[in-house]
Protein backbone atom coordinates (compact mmCIF):
# COMPACT_ATOMS: atom_id res chain seq x y z
CA UNK A 1 0.00 0.00 0.00
CA UNK A 2 1.74 3.14 -0.92
CA UNK A 3 1.84 6.68 1.48
CA UNK A 4 -1.21 8.09 -0.42
CA UNK A 5 -3.38 5.09 -0.18
CA UNK A 6 -2.47 4.53 3.59
CA UNK A 7 -3.76 8.03 3.70
CA UNK A 8 -6.79 7.67 1.58
CA UNK A 9 -7.47 4.89 4.49
CA UNK A 10 -6.66 6.87 7.28
CA UNK A 11 -9.08 9.32 5.72
CA UNK A 12 -11.97 7.26 5.43
CA UNK A 13 -11.65 6.25 9.23
CA UNK A 14 -11.58 9.87 10.40
CA UNK A 15 -14.45 10.67 8.56
CA UNK A 16 -16.40 7.50 9.27
CA UNK A 17 -15.73 7.36 12.88
CA UNK A 18 -16.96 11.15 13.46
CA UNK A 19 -20.97 10.47 12.63
CA UNK A 20 -21.77 14.10 15.00
CA UNK A 21 -23.02 17.00 14.35
CA UNK A 22 -21.21 18.58 17.37
CA UNK A 23 -18.31 17.83 14.27
CA UNK A 24 -19.49 20.89 13.28
CA UNK A 25 -18.79 24.58 14.65
CA UNK A 26 -21.54 27.01 14.71
CA UNK A 27 -22.66 30.88 16.02
CA UNK A 28 -24.99 33.38 15.65
CA UNK A 29 -25.26 36.97 15.58
CA UNK A 30 -27.77 39.67 16.27
CA UNK A 31 -26.24 41.33 13.58
CA UNK A 32 -27.40 42.02 10.33
CA UNK A 33 -25.47 39.90 7.19
CA UNK A 34 -23.36 43.40 5.75
CA UNK A 35 -21.93 44.13 9.49
CA UNK A 36 -21.90 40.35 10.54
CA UNK A 37 -19.71 39.62 7.76
CA UNK A 38 -17.53 42.61 7.44
CA UNK A 39 -16.48 41.58 11.59
CA UNK A 40 -16.13 38.02 10.95
CA UNK A 41 -13.74 38.84 7.88
CA UNK A 42 -11.63 41.36 10.41
CA UNK A 43 -11.30 38.87 13.47
CA UNK A 44 -10.06 36.30 10.95
CA UNK A 45 -7.70 38.94 9.65
CA UNK A 46 -6.53 39.47 13.27
CA UNK A 47 -6.11 35.87 13.73
CA UNK A 48 -3.57 35.91 11.30
CA UNK A 49 -6.20 34.12 8.13
CA UNK A 50 -5.90 35.51 4.99
CA UNK A 51 -9.82 35.60 3.03
CA UNK A 52 -8.92 34.15 -0.04
CA UNK A 53 -12.31 34.68 -1.57
CA UNK A 54 -16.05 35.13 -0.84
CA UNK A 55 -18.24 33.07 -2.63
CA UNK A 56 -21.67 34.18 -3.30
CA UNK A 57 -23.92 31.56 -3.22
CA UNK A 58 -27.12 34.08 -3.03
CA UNK A 59 -26.44 35.73 -6.20
CA UNK A 60 -26.34 32.94 -8.28
CA UNK A 61 -29.47 31.27 -6.63
CA UNK A 62 -31.39 34.90 -7.09
CA UNK A 63 -30.47 34.80 -11.31
CA UNK A 64 -32.11 31.58 -11.19
CA UNK A 65 -35.07 32.37 -10.18
CA UNK A 66 -35.25 31.27 -6.60
CA UNK A 67 -36.21 33.14 -3.33
CA UNK A 68 -32.99 33.19 -0.83
CA UNK A 69 -31.63 34.56 2.33
CA UNK A 70 -28.17 36.31 2.31
CA UNK A 71 -25.88 33.37 1.93
CA UNK A 72 -21.86 33.41 1.15
CA UNK A 73 -19.00 30.73 1.57
CA UNK A 74 -15.47 32.50 2.92
CA UNK A 75 -12.29 30.79 1.98
CA UNK A 76 -9.78 30.86 4.74
CA UNK A 77 -6.55 29.58 5.51
CA UNK A 78 -2.68 30.33 5.77
CA UNK A 79 -1.48 29.34 2.62
CA UNK A 80 2.35 28.11 3.76
CA UNK A 81 0.47 26.03 6.02
CA UNK A 82 -2.20 24.87 3.68
CA UNK A 83 0.30 23.93 0.85
CA UNK A 84 2.64 22.57 3.14
CA UNK A 85 -0.14 19.94 4.57
CA UNK A 86 -1.20 19.48 0.70
CA UNK A 87 1.92 18.33 -0.56
CA UNK A 88 2.74 15.98 2.40
CA UNK A 89 -0.96 14.63 2.25
CA UNK A 90 -2.14 15.04 -1.15
CA UNK A 91 -5.45 13.73 -0.29
CA UNK A 92 -6.39 16.50 1.83
CA UNK A 93 -6.60 18.55 -1.17
CA UNK A 94 -10.57 18.35 -1.92
CA UNK A 95 -10.45 19.65 1.31
CA UNK A 96 -8.46 22.71 1.56
CA UNK A 97 -8.48 25.45 2.19
CA UNK A 98 -11.15 25.49 5.12
CA UNK A 99 -14.78 27.35 4.09
CA UNK A 100 -16.81 29.07 6.45
CA UNK A 101 -20.75 29.23 5.53
CA UNK A 102 -22.47 32.23 6.61
CA UNK A 103 -25.97 33.03 5.72
CA UNK A 104 -29.15 35.42 7.00
CA UNK A 105 -31.74 33.69 9.53
CA UNK A 106 -34.19 36.34 9.76
CA UNK A 107 -32.45 39.33 11.04
CA UNK A 108 -29.52 37.63 12.76
CA UNK A 109 -26.76 36.05 11.00
CA UNK A 110 -25.05 32.23 11.59
CA UNK A 111 -22.26 30.75 10.90
CA UNK A 112 -21.09 27.04 10.30
CA UNK A 113 -17.31 25.36 9.79
CA UNK A 114 -16.26 21.91 9.99
CA UNK A 115 -14.16 21.64 13.43
CA UNK A 116 -10.45 21.61 11.89
CA UNK A 117 -9.91 18.73 14.24
CA UNK A 118 -11.54 16.39 12.02
CA UNK A 119 -8.38 16.66 9.19
CA UNK A 120 -6.34 16.11 11.87
CA UNK A 121 -6.74 12.47 13.30
CA UNK A 122 -5.78 11.73 9.50
CA UNK A 123 -2.32 12.91 10.50
CA UNK A 124 0.56 10.39 11.72
CA UNK A 125 3.14 13.03 12.42
CA UNK A 126 2.69 14.67 16.09
CA UNK A 127 4.27 18.09 14.84
CA UNK A 128 1.56 18.20 12.05
CA UNK A 129 -1.22 17.51 14.52
CA UNK A 130 -0.40 20.63 15.89
CA UNK A 131 -1.41 22.93 12.84
CA UNK A 132 -5.27 21.47 13.64
CA UNK A 133 -5.33 22.19 17.13
CA UNK A 134 -3.93 25.99 16.45
CA UNK A 135 -7.02 26.05 13.75
CA UNK A 136 -9.61 24.99 16.08
CA UNK A 137 -8.56 26.62 19.10
CA UNK A 138 -8.84 29.88 16.19
CA UNK A 139 -12.00 28.83 14.96
CA UNK A 140 -13.76 28.90 18.66
CA UNK A 141 -11.86 32.34 19.00
CA UNK A 142 -13.20 33.71 15.29
CA UNK A 143 -16.89 32.50 16.40
CA UNK A 144 -16.55 33.85 19.74
CA UNK A 145 -15.79 37.55 18.80
CA UNK A 146 -18.64 36.71 16.14
CA UNK A 147 -21.00 36.20 18.79
CA UNK A 148 -20.19 38.69 21.21
CA UNK A 149 -20.06 41.65 18.72
CA UNK A 150 -22.96 43.90 18.94
CA UNK B 1 -11.38 24.87 65.42
CA UNK B 2 -12.96 27.78 64.71
CA UNK B 3 -10.47 27.91 61.67
CA UNK B 4 -11.83 24.30 60.28
CA UNK B 5 -14.95 25.26 60.57
CA UNK B 6 -14.41 28.90 58.79
CA UNK B 7 -12.26 26.85 56.28
CA UNK B 8 -15.29 24.40 55.88
CA UNK B 9 -18.11 27.09 54.96
CA UNK B 10 -15.78 28.53 52.86
CA UNK B 11 -14.79 25.53 51.01
CA UNK B 12 -18.50 24.97 50.68
CA UNK B 13 -19.72 28.23 49.68
CA UNK B 14 -17.21 28.46 47.08
CA UNK B 15 -17.57 24.99 45.31
CA UNK B 16 -21.74 26.25 45.48
CA UNK B 17 -20.72 29.25 43.80
CA UNK B 18 -18.31 27.79 41.05
CA UNK B 19 -20.82 24.55 41.13
CA UNK B 20 -23.85 26.44 40.14
CA UNK B 21 -24.34 26.55 35.94
CA UNK B 22 -25.31 29.76 34.21
CA UNK B 23 -28.10 28.64 32.24
CA UNK B 24 -28.19 31.52 29.95
CA UNK B 25 -24.39 31.09 29.01
CA UNK B 26 -24.62 27.78 28.37
CA UNK B 27 -27.83 27.80 26.44
CA UNK B 28 -26.13 30.64 24.04
CA UNK B 29 -22.66 28.60 23.62
CA UNK B 30 -24.67 25.36 23.00
CA UNK B 31 -28.09 26.15 22.02
CA UNK B 32 -29.10 29.16 20.41
CA UNK B 33 -27.06 29.29 17.09
CA UNK B 34 -29.98 26.84 16.01
CA UNK B 35 -32.89 27.70 18.41
CA UNK B 36 -32.01 31.93 18.60
CA UNK B 37 -30.94 33.79 21.51
CA UNK B 38 -34.79 34.05 22.54
CA UNK B 39 -35.80 30.47 21.27
CA UNK B 40 -37.83 31.72 18.66
CA UNK B 41 -36.32 28.97 16.46
CA UNK B 42 -34.57 29.20 13.30
CA UNK B 43 -32.74 26.00 12.22
CA UNK B 44 -33.94 24.60 15.50
CA UNK B 45 -37.82 24.34 16.98
CA UNK B 46 -39.03 27.46 18.64
CA UNK B 47 -38.34 26.73 21.95
CA UNK B 48 -40.26 29.65 23.37
CA UNK B 49 -43.62 29.25 22.06
CA UNK B 50 -46.21 29.42 24.48
CA UNK B 51 -48.08 26.16 23.47
CA UNK B 52 -45.08 24.38 23.25
CA UNK B 53 -43.12 25.25 26.00
CA UNK B 54 -46.54 24.94 28.55
CA UNK B 55 -46.66 21.68 27.18
CA UNK B 56 -43.81 19.58 27.75
CA UNK B 57 -42.31 18.88 30.89
CA UNK B 58 -38.43 19.63 32.34
CA UNK B 59 -38.10 15.10 31.75
CA UNK B 60 -38.62 15.92 28.15
CA UNK B 61 -36.63 18.74 27.95
CA UNK B 62 -33.40 16.95 29.63
CA UNK B 63 -33.66 14.17 28.22
CA UNK B 64 -33.98 15.48 24.35
CA UNK B 65 -30.51 17.09 25.45
CA UNK B 66 -28.84 14.43 26.59
CA UNK B 67 -30.10 11.64 23.61
CA UNK B 68 -30.67 14.32 20.73
CA UNK B 69 -32.36 13.83 17.79
CA UNK B 70 -30.75 10.91 15.68
CA UNK B 71 -30.63 12.05 11.88
CA UNK B 72 -32.46 14.97 12.54
CA UNK B 73 -30.02 17.51 12.99
CA UNK B 74 -30.13 18.03 16.95
CA UNK B 75 -27.53 16.64 18.85
CA UNK B 76 -27.10 14.58 21.77
CA UNK B 77 -24.82 16.34 24.52
CA UNK B 78 -23.70 13.40 26.24
CA UNK B 79 -20.58 15.39 28.13
CA UNK B 80 -22.70 18.22 29.52
CA UNK B 81 -23.46 17.19 33.92
CA UNK B 82 -27.25 17.25 34.58
CA UNK B 83 -26.62 20.21 36.62
CA UNK B 84 -25.47 22.04 33.41
CA UNK B 85 -28.45 20.44 31.90
CA UNK B 86 -30.68 21.30 34.53
CA UNK B 87 -29.48 25.03 34.14
CA UNK B 88 -30.23 25.05 30.42
CA UNK B 89 -33.07 24.06 30.69
CA UNK B 90 -34.30 26.58 34.11
CA UNK B 91 -33.05 29.07 31.65
CA UNK B 92 -35.40 27.75 28.77
CA UNK B 93 -38.54 28.03 31.83
CA UNK B 94 -37.18 31.93 32.22
CA UNK B 95 -38.92 32.50 29.17
CA UNK B 96 -42.49 31.60 30.29
CA UNK B 97 -45.10 31.95 33.80
CA UNK B 98 -46.67 28.95 33.19
CA UNK B 99 -45.81 26.41 35.91
CA UNK B 100 -44.10 23.67 35.05
CA UNK B 101 -46.24 20.63 33.44
CA UNK B 102 -45.46 16.74 34.98
CA UNK B 103 -46.93 13.57 33.17
CA UNK B 104 -47.76 10.80 34.90
CA UNK B 105 -45.27 8.29 33.96
CA UNK B 106 -47.42 5.58 34.06
CA UNK B 107 -47.79 3.99 30.11
CA UNK B 108 -50.92 4.78 28.07
CA UNK B 109 -53.23 1.95 27.18
CA UNK B 110 -54.67 1.96 23.77
CA UNK B 111 -55.13 -0.45 20.31
CA UNK B 112 -52.11 -0.22 18.33
CA UNK B 113 -54.11 -1.69 15.40
CA UNK B 114 -56.85 0.84 15.25
CA UNK B 115 -54.34 3.46 16.58
CA UNK B 116 -53.01 3.06 12.73
CA UNK B 117 -56.17 3.33 11.03
CA UNK B 118 -56.49 6.69 12.68
CA UNK B 119 -53.02 7.58 12.84
CA UNK B 120 -53.15 7.20 8.56
CA UNK B 121 -56.37 8.98 8.55
CA UNK B 122 -55.20 12.18 10.98
CA UNK B 123 -51.62 12.40 11.51
CA UNK B 124 -50.02 10.53 8.08
CA UNK B 125 -50.36 13.99 6.08
CA UNK B 126 -48.07 16.10 8.07
CA UNK B 127 -45.48 13.10 10.43
CA UNK B 128 -45.75 10.64 7.60
CA UNK B 129 -47.05 7.42 7.56
CA UNK B 130 -44.41 5.82 9.23
CA UNK B 131 -44.05 9.06 11.23
CA UNK B 132 -40.64 9.62 10.15
CA UNK B 133 -41.74 13.42 10.10
CA UNK B 134 -41.68 16.75 7.98
CA UNK B 135 -39.19 17.42 5.40
CA UNK B 136 -36.50 19.70 6.79
CA UNK B 137 -35.78 20.56 9.96
CA UNK B 138 -36.85 24.27 11.86
CA UNK B 139 -36.93 27.18 9.52
CA UNK B 140 -33.91 27.41 7.09
CA UNK B 141 -33.22 29.95 4.97
CA UNK B 142 -34.51 29.20 2.06
CA UNK B 143 -38.56 28.45 3.08
CA UNK B 144 -41.49 30.81 3.71
CA UNK B 145 -41.70 31.49 7.19
CA UNK B 146 -45.27 30.50 7.46
CA UNK B 147 -44.48 27.95 9.78
CA UNK B 148 -42.83 27.68 12.64
CA UNK B 149 -42.07 24.04 13.24
CA UNK B 150 -41.55 21.42 10.97
CA UNK B 151 -44.16 18.27 11.88
CA UNK B 152 -41.81 16.43 14.39
CA UNK B 153 -40.69 12.89 13.63
CA UNK B 154 -42.64 10.47 15.64
CA UNK B 155 -40.61 7.47 14.80
CA UNK B 156 -36.92 9.36 16.02
CA UNK B 157 -35.76 6.91 19.02
CA UNK B 158 -34.65 10.13 20.45
CA UNK B 159 -37.85 11.33 20.48
CA UNK B 160 -39.56 8.26 21.73
CA UNK B 161 -36.83 8.07 24.65
CA UNK B 162 -37.92 11.46 25.85
CA UNK B 163 -41.35 12.06 25.43
CA UNK B 164 -43.65 10.10 27.94
CA UNK B 165 -47.15 8.37 26.80
CA UNK B 166 -49.13 11.04 28.55
CA UNK B 167 -47.03 13.66 26.96
CA UNK B 168 -48.35 12.49 23.62
CA UNK B 169 -51.37 12.05 24.89
CA UNK B 170 -51.76 15.56 26.32
CA UNK B 171 -50.36 17.39 22.98
CA UNK B 172 -53.29 15.15 20.86
CA UNK B 173 -55.84 16.29 23.24
CA UNK B 174 -54.81 19.73 23.38
CA UNK B 175 -52.65 20.42 19.83
CA UNK B 176 -50.19 23.31 19.43
CA UNK B 177 -51.27 27.00 19.33
CA UNK B 178 -50.18 28.48 16.56
CA UNK B 179 -48.61 25.35 14.62
CA UNK B 180 -50.46 23.22 12.64
CA UNK B 181 -50.97 20.61 15.50
CA UNK B 182 -54.69 20.54 16.02
CA UNK B 183 -56.44 19.63 19.19
CA UNK B 184 -57.88 16.26 18.13
CA UNK B 185 -60.72 16.27 20.89
CA UNK B 186 -61.90 19.50 19.39
CA UNK B 187 -62.16 17.79 15.41
CA UNK B 188 -63.97 15.10 17.28
CA UNK B 189 -62.17 12.01 18.49
CA UNK B 190 -62.93 10.47 21.42
CA UNK B 191 -60.13 9.79 24.68
CA UNK B 192 -59.97 6.24 23.78
CA UNK B 193 -59.47 6.67 20.23
CA UNK B 194 -56.87 8.75 21.55
CA UNK B 195 -55.27 6.31 23.76
CA UNK B 196 -54.70 4.45 20.42
CA UNK B 197 -53.14 6.85 18.64
CA UNK B 198 -50.84 7.09 21.33
CA UNK B 199 -49.84 3.09 21.56
CA UNK B 200 -49.65 3.63 17.51
CA UNK B 201 -46.98 6.18 18.07
CA UNK B 202 -45.65 4.25 20.94
CA UNK B 203 -45.06 0.99 18.80
CA UNK B 204 -42.12 2.96 16.77
CA UNK B 205 -40.13 1.56 19.66
CA UNK B 206 -40.28 -2.06 17.79
CA UNK B 207 -39.84 -0.72 14.36
CA UNK B 208 -35.61 -1.73 14.53
CA UNK B 209 -33.21 1.05 13.35
CA UNK B 210 -30.92 -0.26 10.75
CA UNK B 211 -27.61 1.65 10.82
CA UNK B 212 -26.31 2.95 7.87
CA UNK B 213 -23.51 1.00 6.68
CA UNK B 214 -20.71 3.52 5.47
CA UNK B 215 -18.14 1.01 4.89
CA UNK B 216 -17.61 1.72 1.36
CA UNK B 217 -17.68 5.09 2.14
CA UNK B 218 -13.82 6.43 0.78
CA UNK B 219 -13.70 10.26 1.93
CA UNK B 220 -12.71 11.02 -1.13
CA UNK B 221 -12.88 10.08 -5.01
CA UNK B 222 -10.31 9.56 -6.59
CA UNK B 223 -9.20 9.10 -10.29
CA UNK B 224 -6.16 8.28 -12.25
CA UNK B 225 -6.12 9.90 -15.81
CA UNK B 226 -4.22 8.58 -18.58
CA UNK B 227 -4.23 12.16 -20.09
CA UNK B 228 -1.78 14.89 -19.57
CA UNK B 229 -2.97 17.48 -17.06
CA UNK B 230 -4.67 20.37 -19.77
CA UNK B 231 -6.38 17.43 -21.91
CA UNK B 232 -7.43 15.84 -18.18
CA UNK B 233 -8.82 19.56 -17.28
CA UNK B 234 -10.58 19.59 -20.94
CA UNK B 235 -11.83 15.94 -20.41
CA UNK B 236 -13.72 17.16 -17.23
CA UNK B 237 -14.69 20.49 -18.24
CA UNK B 238 -16.75 18.77 -20.97
CA UNK B 239 -18.12 15.82 -18.36
CA UNK B 240 -19.20 17.94 -15.83
CA UNK B 241 -21.13 20.38 -18.80
CA UNK B 242 -22.46 16.88 -20.42
CA UNK B 243 -23.83 16.22 -16.46
CA UNK B 244 -26.15 20.27 -16.67
CA UNK B 245 -23.59 21.74 -14.05
CA UNK B 246 -22.06 25.14 -14.85
CA UNK B 247 -18.48 25.96 -15.01
CA UNK B 248 -18.09 28.73 -12.35
CA UNK B 249 -14.60 29.00 -12.45
CA UNK B 250 -11.32 27.04 -13.28
CA UNK B 251 -7.99 28.24 -11.58
CA UNK B 252 -5.05 27.31 -9.77
CA UNK B 253 -4.96 25.29 -6.08
CA UNK B 254 -3.83 28.60 -3.67
CA UNK B 255 -5.06 31.40 -5.61
CA UNK B 256 -6.68 33.95 -3.84
CA UNK B 257 -4.39 33.64 -1.52
CA UNK B 258 -1.54 34.62 -3.46
CA UNK B 259 -1.00 36.13 -7.20
CA UNK B 260 -0.95 33.76 -10.24
CA UNK B 261 2.98 33.68 -10.17
CA UNK B 262 3.32 31.89 -7.04
CA UNK B 263 0.30 29.15 -7.49
CA UNK B 264 1.28 25.29 -8.56
CA UNK B 265 0.31 25.31 -12.09
CA UNK B 266 -0.06 21.75 -11.78
CA UNK B 267 -2.81 21.67 -9.47
CA UNK B 268 -6.24 22.59 -11.43
CA UNK B 269 -9.39 23.45 -9.28
CA UNK B 270 -12.85 23.01 -11.08
CA UNK B 271 -15.50 25.06 -9.04
CA UNK B 272 -19.13 23.91 -11.05
CA UNK B 273 -22.28 23.93 -10.05
CA UNK B 274 -26.00 23.42 -10.78
CA UNK B 275 -28.53 25.94 -9.16
CA UNK B 276 -31.53 23.14 -8.83
CA UNK B 277 -29.59 20.59 -6.95
CA UNK B 278 -27.94 23.59 -5.02
CA UNK B 279 -31.06 24.76 -3.92
CA UNK B 280 -32.36 21.27 -3.03
CA UNK B 281 -29.10 20.54 -0.70
CA UNK B 282 -29.29 24.50 0.88
CA UNK B 283 -33.64 23.65 1.43
CA UNK B 284 -32.81 20.32 3.27
CA UNK B 285 -29.86 21.85 5.34
CA UNK B 286 -28.98 25.44 4.53
CA UNK B 287 -25.51 24.41 6.47
CA UNK B 288 -23.92 22.28 3.98
CA UNK B 289 -22.97 25.69 2.07
CA UNK B 290 -19.49 24.90 3.24
CA UNK B 291 -19.49 22.26 0.92
CA UNK B 292 -20.21 24.33 -1.76
CA UNK B 293 -19.87 25.08 -4.93
CA UNK B 294 -19.01 22.00 -6.26
CA UNK B 295 -15.09 21.35 -6.73
CA UNK B 296 -13.09 18.82 -8.75
CA UNK B 297 -9.22 19.38 -8.36
CA UNK B 298 -6.62 17.77 -11.10
CA UNK B 299 -3.05 16.78 -9.89
CA UNK B 300 0.18 16.18 -11.85
CA UNK B 301 2.93 14.49 -9.32
CA UNK B 302 5.53 12.13 -10.44
CA UNK B 303 4.09 12.11 -13.66
CA UNK B 304 0.88 10.94 -12.66
CA UNK B 305 -2.38 13.00 -13.65
CA UNK B 306 -4.76 12.23 -10.70
CA UNK B 307 -7.89 13.69 -10.29
CA UNK B 308 -9.76 14.34 -7.16
CA UNK B 309 -12.89 15.48 -5.58
CA UNK B 310 -14.54 15.31 -1.64
CA UNK B 311 -17.12 12.32 -0.98
CA UNK B 312 -20.28 13.91 0.05
CA UNK B 313 -21.70 10.86 1.34
CA UNK B 314 -19.13 10.39 3.90
CA UNK B 315 -19.37 14.15 4.72
CA UNK B 316 -23.23 13.59 5.34
CA UNK B 317 -22.69 12.60 8.48
CA UNK B 318 -21.32 15.15 9.84
CA UNK B 319 -24.82 17.06 9.80
CA UNK B 320 -26.82 14.44 11.47
CA UNK B 321 -29.61 15.01 8.96
CA UNK B 322 -30.68 11.67 7.49
CA UNK B 323 -32.57 13.64 4.70
CA UNK B 324 -29.42 14.76 3.60
CA UNK B 325 -27.76 11.30 2.77
CA UNK B 326 -30.14 10.99 -0.57
CA UNK B 327 -29.35 14.17 -2.56
CA UNK B 328 -25.36 13.10 -0.73
CA UNK B 329 -25.55 9.72 -2.29
CA UNK B 330 -27.46 11.56 -5.64
CA UNK B 331 -24.10 14.16 -6.08
CA UNK B 332 -21.77 11.23 -4.75
CA UNK B 333 -22.70 9.51 -7.64
CA UNK B 334 -22.51 12.20 -10.18
CA UNK B 335 -19.09 12.92 -9.30
CA UNK B 336 -18.29 8.84 -10.00
CA UNK B 337 -19.38 9.34 -13.61
CA UNK B 338 -17.63 12.86 -13.97
CA UNK B 339 -14.34 11.87 -12.92
CA UNK B 340 -14.67 8.21 -14.98
CA UNK B 341 -16.07 10.36 -18.20
CA UNK B 342 -12.96 12.39 -17.45
CA UNK B 343 -10.46 10.12 -17.23
CA UNK B 344 -11.86 7.32 -19.77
Amino acid sequence: MNVFMKNVVLLCFFISSSASASDLIMARSSLPFSEAMTNLQVSIKEHGYTVARVQRIDVGLTGMGYETDKYRVVFVGKIDEIKYLVNKYPEMLPYMPPKVSIFAEGEDTLIVTVNPQIFAQMIEDEKDKIIFQRWESDVYSVFDDFRRAE
Amino acid sequence: MFRVVTFVVVMVLSGAVTAAPDGKALFNKHCSVCHGSEGKGGVGVPLSLPSFINSVSDEYLKKTIRVGRPGRIMPAFPKLSDAQVGAIVGHVRSWTDVPVVRFDPTPVKGDEKQGKELFLKHCAQCHGEDGKGGKGTGVSFSRKRDLPIIAPALNNPGFLASASDMMIKNTLLNGREGTPMNSFLAAGLKEKEINDVVAYVRSFEKVEVVPVDDKSNDSILVEYSGYTLEETVENLTLAIENKNFKIIRTDYFGYGFAGEAEVNKKQVVLHFCNFDFLYQALSIDPRVGMFLPCRVNVVERDGEVKIMTINPMSLSKLFNNDALNEACKEMTDLYKEILEDASL
